[in-house]
């Protein structure tokens, strides 16, 4: 059987760990160190670093936190956000990165995917696709943390993805993201079948039964977590407010107030529920 | 469930280690795993450097073919076979198992450095059953013992049998001479995992990628090669 990577995912806008609803709407929750080290120290597989507005402002903010990150977390770093060319993936690659995540890039120039893969190996180009069902029922992949129209439809575009040398792919339903109504598990699975290599699910996760239908029914071979485990503990962190620039809305962070649907957990709680589904994880 | 940072005395050390660099993957975490515990550490691809080097690492990601051309063109495949034969401590990580062995059956057949006798084959993208085998293998997956082979006085002295250890790859070996020390199975498919053979110790997961037990293998392989003054505690 093969074994399921719980990968906690760190949305961050300048120095901070932010999350949003649908991509959107982000609120600061901490310092993306906080967060990464803890995840470290309790078990998370792999970490996930998506910058969520390196894309929209020509970006790239995330090196220095790569860097810290990467001296001290001895596990797999995958990092997404703004990443256009050979050279940007170059670079956050020596910063500490193992993995890159490029959505709008590829969509833009899909042998963009092609050349990076035979430059890095295709197991370091996460092709990272952002669906939202349309209303005839089709996915379709969106650019620009789903602002933007491609026209592209998910599975064709997996597919073509791993035909020009992606090595792994995450798939995120924007339409679930952030609010804890669980994972499209029908995206999920029609990827996943699509596909020979992994498939990371994102988007959605309410529960650790979720999660696990996500594996079983979704036929996933990874999970990204962010909110069920940043808000179980981010009070933890709770920073002096004085600590984080301007950038995002810190009054949520104080209110301590959680999307409804959301319950949180920890990775502990996530693992007893694989376990007890009786699917393969470490620890 | 915690996992906290192994505890290691810090080393002062003349010993020099060199990391190969010979323009493909990720040079950054095997360089700091093994700065962590205090080695003296360089990447190079100056192949005149190789002779004063007290041992040698191999890393890489990526094509079996492009690493033989690259290591071609920096002029470093006479000098690795040279240090390997003057029976200095050598490790080999994913990339840099494969390319010790007679060939891989990348793209054909492509001639590696032939240190090891065997052949490096690709995961078929069935399993046995006719499901689809997710290839590249990229997970946490178990590492055990080769049959009756003891662990003890090897790098892996201080991994119990069955740890987990990170891979990413798509290929693995297919030893042809007993230099197996631990196995793995990916969907079905049962494949060396990890090496020894006298001074070459080489494995196709990650330790620099596998928290506090990948961290025991480099400060153990450090150790047992007299590399260092540090010791896992």
């Amino acid at each position: 059987m093969k074994t399921i990577r719980v990968i906690p995912r760190l949305d961050i806008k300048g120095p901070n760990l932010v999350k949003g609803i649908h991509l959107e709407g982000l609120r600061v929750l901490g310092k993306p160190e906080d967060f990464a080290r803890f995840y470290y120290d309790n078990g998370a597989d792999e970490l996930f670093f998506q910058d969520t507005v390196a894309s929209l402002y020509d970006r790239n903010s995330l090196h220095d936190i790569i860097t810290k990150t990467a001296k001290e977390i001895f596990i797999p770093l995958t990092v997404g956000g703004g990443l256009r060319t050979i050279d940007d993936i170059r670079n956050v690659l020596r910063a500490g990165a193992d993995k890159v995540a490029i959505n709008t890039a590829a969509i833009k120039n899909p042998h963009f995917i092609r050349e990076a893969s035979l430059k890095f190996g295709s197991s370091t180009i996460v092709i990272a696709i952002e669906a939202i069902k349309n209303s005839d029922g089709r996915y379709l992949a969106f650019m620009d943390n789903g602002r933007e129209y491609t026209g592209l439809e998910v599975v064709a575009w997996a597919k073509r993805a791993e035909e020009l040398g992606a090595g792994e792919i995450v798939i995120t339903s924007v339409d679930k993201e952030g609010t804890g109504e669980g994972y499209d598990l029908d995206l999920i699975r029609s990827v996943s079948e699509a596909v020979s290599v992994p498939v990371i699910a994102h988007g959605g996760a309410s529960s650790p039964e979720n999660i696990v239908n996500a594996i079983l029914h979704g036929k996933a071979d990874a999970v990204s977590i962010a909110s069920l485990l940043h808000y179980s503990i981010m009070q933890s962190f709770i920073n002096n407010s004085s600590d984080f620039l301007k950038e995002g809305n810190i009054s949520f962070l104080n209110s301590g107030k959680i999307p409804k649907k959301i319950t949180p957990c920890t990775l502990k709680e996530i693992r007893t529920a694989l376990i007890n589904a009786n699917i393969s994880t470490r620890l | 469930m915690q996992i906290s940072q192994p505890d290691f005395k810090m080393a002062n050390t003349d010993k020099k280690i060199l990391i190969v660099d010979y323009k493909l993957g990720n040079l950054f975490s095997v360089n700091q795993a093994l700065t962590n515990f205090g080695l003296n550490v360089k990447i190079t691809s100056d192949a005149g450097e190789l002779e004063s080097a007290d041992a040698l690492v191999l890393p890489g990601v990526g094509a079996f073919g492009d690493a033989m051309n690259n290591l071609e063109t920096l002029k470093l495949i006479h000098p690795i076979i040279d240090f390997v034969n003057a029976g200095k401590p050598f490790l080999g990580i994913c990339l840099g198992l494969q390319l010790l062995f007679t060939e891989s059956e990348e793209f054909g057949h492509t001639k590696g450095l032939g240190l090891i006798k065997g052949s490096v084959k690709r995961f078929l993208n069935f399993n046995k059953d006719g499901d689809t085998r997710k290839v590249p293998q990229i997970s946490w997956n178990r590492i055990y013992k080769t049959d009756g082979r003891s662990w003890d006085n090897t790098p892996l002295a201080q991994i119990k049998d069955g740890e987990f250890m990170y891979f990413v790859h798509s290929f693995y070996v297919v030893p042809e001479e007993p230099v197996g020390l631990s196995q793995t199975k990916y969907d079905g498919q049962i494949y060396t995992s990890s090496i020894l053979k006298n001074n070459i110790f080489a494995c196709q997961f990650h330790p620099e990628k596998s928290a506090f037990e990948g961290l025991k293998i480099y400060s153990k392989w450090a150790e047992m090669n007299n590399l260092n003054s540090s010791c896992y505690l």
